[in-house]
């Protein structure tokens, strides 16, 4: 075997702070090959971050690394041959300089090179921008950062790592925060830049899937630790570290439905760098904690060839696993209806530009129809920009509907916003929302929120029926009382969205409306987010309306499901109908965009180009045509496409007959079924 | 993306709003100086005159009808439509304004100076115009240099070190300063002198007696915004496209000069361009200390004596600066921030 492109060894970093030294990688070695990607994963605060910052030799004035050494090319790691490594950061929108243009951002780094003029840089930025798929690079060139999508930006930011001529491209959650689609396309990119350069990859996500897609080799990191090592399809297929195994047990599956399993979230969180647990980092966490055994540093060992493990028990599985998760019998929708939406649309109007201010009209949502019955959830799906949110805005009286109907308990609460509605209807729809640290105030204690629904809502009288109220609440989301005195910021991302839930639970309401509720959060906190929802749906029946990017989980847990793309439900129906052919155009490509955790997935590859367009003036025909991948003709263009009943409640909006989509989708997606 | 506008349009309708927004502020002005007619009667003829003269004067200036018919005779007579009755001379108040009784921009008579306001008010403005501009010119660079060199490194010995200096700079008052270096420079080392009147009748030329005050203004103000700027850059510093920029491999100076910079700017540019008011119209106490004839100086004694024509000419005149440094501030901050488009 040749020498690896880089090999850390033994590394170890702390953190010097102002309350003494926090060590934050004890004890770490791996070795990436030549062109070779390597995927590490773990959940937030596990230290993925501090590695990449390590091995860029940036860990800021309080960190140093205190031991070891990391190997660059066969060189100790140093300021100057840190050159050959270059990074892609995780939220492009911040990453970029909003006052430069792209073209001189883009031109700083063949500049550094001596000898490389302005031109010469300019040049090989345009055609670097041509390498990552940017259409019409002399015109990127000259914009600014803020009139970009996401995912355009995301494309420069390659192109800026690229421009280094990187033999390590290090990637720190590229596309955490993308719509999957988007997702998909910059998967491809990096998958196909990688094999034409031969650059070697570490990319860190919490993503599975996208692990599963990108990555030869895979390191599952936990408190600093490698705590399992292997290729990627050893390790999906056989993981063996008690972490791994619960890691991949709370990922949504295509397979599985709330009604056939449950999520096995991980109980607690990872404790804090400076309470590192003496033996295994895992081992407070872990079902098969063995006293005396796993709390002794446990020492690497070696499995099979390339199989490395760090847990003393391994070869006992069962031993370290609880049984696997039986479903929370979750609720099924009844046949009456709470919510029904009738050719409901939604027009936000701005005032235009110059004198003769010609109103602009936005077309949010353009007639939908859809019922949500009681006990299920309804689950709207697609990109961002299609409509989801304007919709949850109308339902919970934050923005008055335009047209149609959006009934009820009898009544079209579309037209009525907040302050025309009664306190019943107030109480009856409550929201959960997406950031959970931006949806607390931080001033506030935790239990200030779940009081001031029950005084406002006269829900309970009196100081003791309240605080026993909230006590119940809390129980409910299971959280600790101790927490009800506690500012948001003591909490972790995953408990501040547990208040957030006993908030509009506090109001006994009958519709919740989430609103990618889990979109923020670690997959193993997302999985006991999701568990808490439908425990709590089982025992109050309450309605749940589940705004969400993620199909993946859709298909876990909606009972019935609702595509939007820009504003017009394109497809709808039961969830085993849905997620089965025929498909809308959209939805196929959708599913193809799902990043699966499972190396050996088949999937179609179907890629939609550009992103979403303007919803002002859209064309006559059918909204999605301009990126439809099976467009017909002209006719997409201009007549709207008929809705085609395909029976059980499932409609596709479509020209295409539904029997012809039948069998040009059947063949395909063969991975829905297994 | 909608079209942008053609620059004349946008200047156009900026300039709309500005006449707009002159017009409201001057009706302000014009009320709460002259909302009670009596006192206007009274006021411009002085505590001695008879109440006869009042009467007449209360006649002839219509002073019974309404706020708003009032307001628009003198509209008239600032914009040159109208003569100003003051001077007619059957008032016997020998108002004289060589100028004549009509023309654009008459402010009418200061019964303070018994002058046309036009032949006090613009020598005080040229005065305090220099001592701001002076000042201004060495604030903007000063604390910018010293704000970008604080924030570039929080925490760091610079910083502490320019920090204490904003807080201490700050914190002492104008009058403070002021006598500190009075005492320190003009009664100790006699380098310079301890009045500035602007004139060489003492023997000291007129450079010499800008350097206190100009001193004592850019202590007060640089120490403020030194702390602005240091906010802005600290906060630019921390953001994830400067350890783009870092990890790029440029230079920390590279890293500074070229995405450091203009973002942090953008906060704090409308406060520094908020300065320029400061110095036009709220300097009174350092014109006090050193006796300079200034703007801020003359609104002050144009108050307490009651001369409601200079003190509405003197208001407008700030408002004028006030709006103008606005349109300033428009401009760059669009320029600054590509983010921000002209509307």
């Amino acid at each position: 075997m040749t020498s690896p492109l880089l090999s850390v060894e033994n590394l170890r970093v702390e953190y010097h702070g102002a309350s003494g030294a926090v060590t934050a990688i004890p004890d770490l070695s791996f070795a990436v090959q030549a062109g070779e990607s390597y995927g590490i994963v773990g959940e937030s605060g596990c230290g993925k971050s501090t590695l990449l910052m390590a091995l860029m030799q940036h860990l800021g004035r309080t960190g140093r690394i205190a031991g070891g050494r990391i190997l660059f090319d066969g060189a100790d790691l140093t300021a100057a041959t840190r050159r050959g490594i270059a990074m892609v950061y995780q939220d492009p929108n911040a990453a970029l300089n909003p006052t430069m243009t792209i073209g001189s951002q883009l031109a700083e780094v063949p500049m550094l090179v001596p000898g490389v003029g302005k031109r010469e840089a300019l040049d090989r930025a345009r055609q670097i921008l041509a390498d990552v798929q940017l259409p019409n690079p002399e015109r990127v060139m000259a914009r600014y950062p803020h009139q970009m999508s996401g995912g355009q930006k995301q494309r420069v930011v390659i192109a800026m790592a690229l421009l280094a001529n990187p033999k390590l491209l290090l990637l720190d959650e590229p596309t955490t925060g993308l719509d999957a689609t988007v997702e998909a396309a910059i998967l491809d990119l990096i998958s196909e830049l990688r094999a034409r350069h031969n650059t070697a990859l570490i990319y860190i996500t919490h993503n599975l899937g996208v692990v599963a897609q990108v990555c030869d080799r895979v390191g599952v990191m936990y408190l600093g630790d490698l705590v399992e090592e292997a290729p990627v399809r050893a390790l999906f297929a056989t993981p063996k570290h008690p972490y791994t195994r619960r890691l991949m047990a709370c990922v949504p599956h295509l397979g599985s439905t709330k009604h056939s399993t449950s999520f096995l979230p991980i109980p607690g969180q990872p404790p804090s760098l400076a309470r590192r647990p003496p033996g295994c980092p895992f081992g407070p966490r872990c079902d098969g904690f063995a006293p005396g055994r796993c709390d002794h540093p446990v020492p690497d060992e070696t499995t099979e060839a390339d199989h490395r493990v760090r847990c003393i028990r391994w070869a006992e599985p069962g031993a370290t696993l609880a049984a696997s998760a039986a479903p929370l019998a979750p609720s099924l929708p009844d046949d009456e209806v709470v919510l029904k939406a009738a050719d409901m649309s939604t027009v936000y109007t701005f005032a235009g530009s110059g004198f003769r201010a010609r109103k602009v009209r936005l077309l949010a949502n353009a007639g939908l129809s859809f019922e949500a019955h009681k006990g299920g959830v309804l689950a709207i799906v697609g990109e961002s920009g299609s409509g989801k949110s304007s919709f949850a805005r109308v339902l919970s009286g934050l923005y008055p509907s335009s047209d149609g109907t959006l009934a009820f308990g009898g009544v079209d609460v579309g037209r009525r916003d907040v302050t025309q509605r009664t306190a019943a209807e107030l109480a009856a729809i409550q929201m959960v929302f997406q950031n959970p640290d931006a949806t607390l105030n931080p001033s506030h204690s935790t239990e200030f929120p779940l009081r001031r629904v029950l005084k406002k809502f006269g829900l309970a009288k009196g100081e003791r029926a309240i605080s026993a109220e909230v006590d119940r609440l809390f129980d409910l989301v299971r959280l600790p009382r101790g927490l009800r005195r506690q500012r948001p910021s003591r909490l972790s991302g995953g408990q501040k969205q547990r208040v957030a839930i006993a908030r509009a639970f506090a109001a006994q309401p009958q519709i919740l409306v989430a609103d990618e509720p889990v979109s923020a959060l670690d997959v193993s906190v997302q999985a006991a987010i999701v568990n808490l929802l439908l425990q709590i749906q089982a025992d109050k029946r309450t309605t749940i309306l589940f705004i969400s990017h993620d199909l993946a989980l859709v298909h876990h847990l909606a009972d019935h499901v609702v595509v939007m793309y820009l504003g017009k439900v394109m497809e709808q129906g039961p969830v085993g109908r849905l997620f089965a052919p025929p498909f809308h155009p959209y939805t196929e490509a959708l599913l193809s965009a799902i990043p699966v955790a499972d190396p050996d997935a088949v999937q179609s590859r179907i890629r939609l180009k550009g992103d979403i367009p303007s919803p002002i003036d859209v064309p006559p025909g059918c909204r999605f045509a301009s990126r439809c991948p099976r467009r017909i003709g002209d006719i997409c263009d201009t007549i709207p496409p008929p809705l085609r009943d395909t029976g059980e409640g499932h409609e596709i909006l479509c020209h295409i007959p539904v029997m012809t989509l039948s069998e040009l989708q059947t063949k395909k997606n063969e991975f829905v079924f297994n | 993306m909608r079209d942008r506008l053609p620059v004349i349009v946008l200047i156009a309708r900026k300039l709309l709003s500005v006449i707009l927004t002159l017009l409201l502020a001057s009706f302000l002005v014009f009320a709460v100086s002259e909302f009670s007619p009596g006192n206007v009667a009274r006021k411009t003829l002085g505590p001695y005159a008879p109440q006869e003269s009042v009467d007449l004067l209360y006649q002839k200036l219509g002073l019974k009808d309404p706020l708003v018919e009032r307001y628009g005779r003198w509209l008239g007579i600032l914009l040159g439509l109208r003569a100003d009755p003051l001077q007619d001379p059957a008032l016997k108040l020998n108002f004289v304004d060589p100028r004549g009784a009509r023309y654009f921009g008459n402010f009418g008579y200061s019964s303070l100076y018994k002058a046309p306001v036009n032949d006090v008010i613009w020598s005080r403005l040229g005065a305090t115009a220099m001592l701001a501009g002076i000042a201004f010119a060495i604030i903007v660079p000063l604390s910018l240099t010293l704000g970008i060199l604080a924030g570039m490194r929080e925490g760091g010995l610079l910083d502490r070190t320019i920090s204490v200096f904003g807080i201490v700079a700050t914190s002492v008052p104008e009058f403070a300063s002021g006598v500190f270096l009075v005492a320190l420079f003009v009664v100790l080392l006699g380098w310079l002198p301890g009045t500035s009147p602007l004139t060489t009748g003492g023997g000291w030329p007129v450079w010499s007696q800008l350097v206190l005050p100009v001193s004592v203004l850019v202590l007060y103000d640089s120490g403020y915004l030194v702390r602005m700027v240091r906010g802005a850059m600290v906060d630019v510093m921390n953001r994830p496209f400067i350890r783009t920029a870092m990890l790029k491999g440029l230079s920390f100076p590279q890293v500074v000069l070229r995405h450091g910079l203009r973002n942090a700017m953008i906060a704090p540019f409308t406060v520094i361009l908020l300065q320029i008011n400061f110095l036009i119209s709220g300097v009174v106490v350092t014109e006090l200390v050193f006796a300079y004839p200034g703007f801020g100086r003359m609104i002050l004694d144009a108050s307490l004596f009651g001369d409601i024509s200079l003190i509405e000419a003197a208001t407008l005149i700030a408002l004028c600066v006030a709006v103008t440094t606005q349109l300033l501030g428009d401009a760059g901050y669009a320029l600054l921030n590509p983010q921000i488009r002209l509307r």
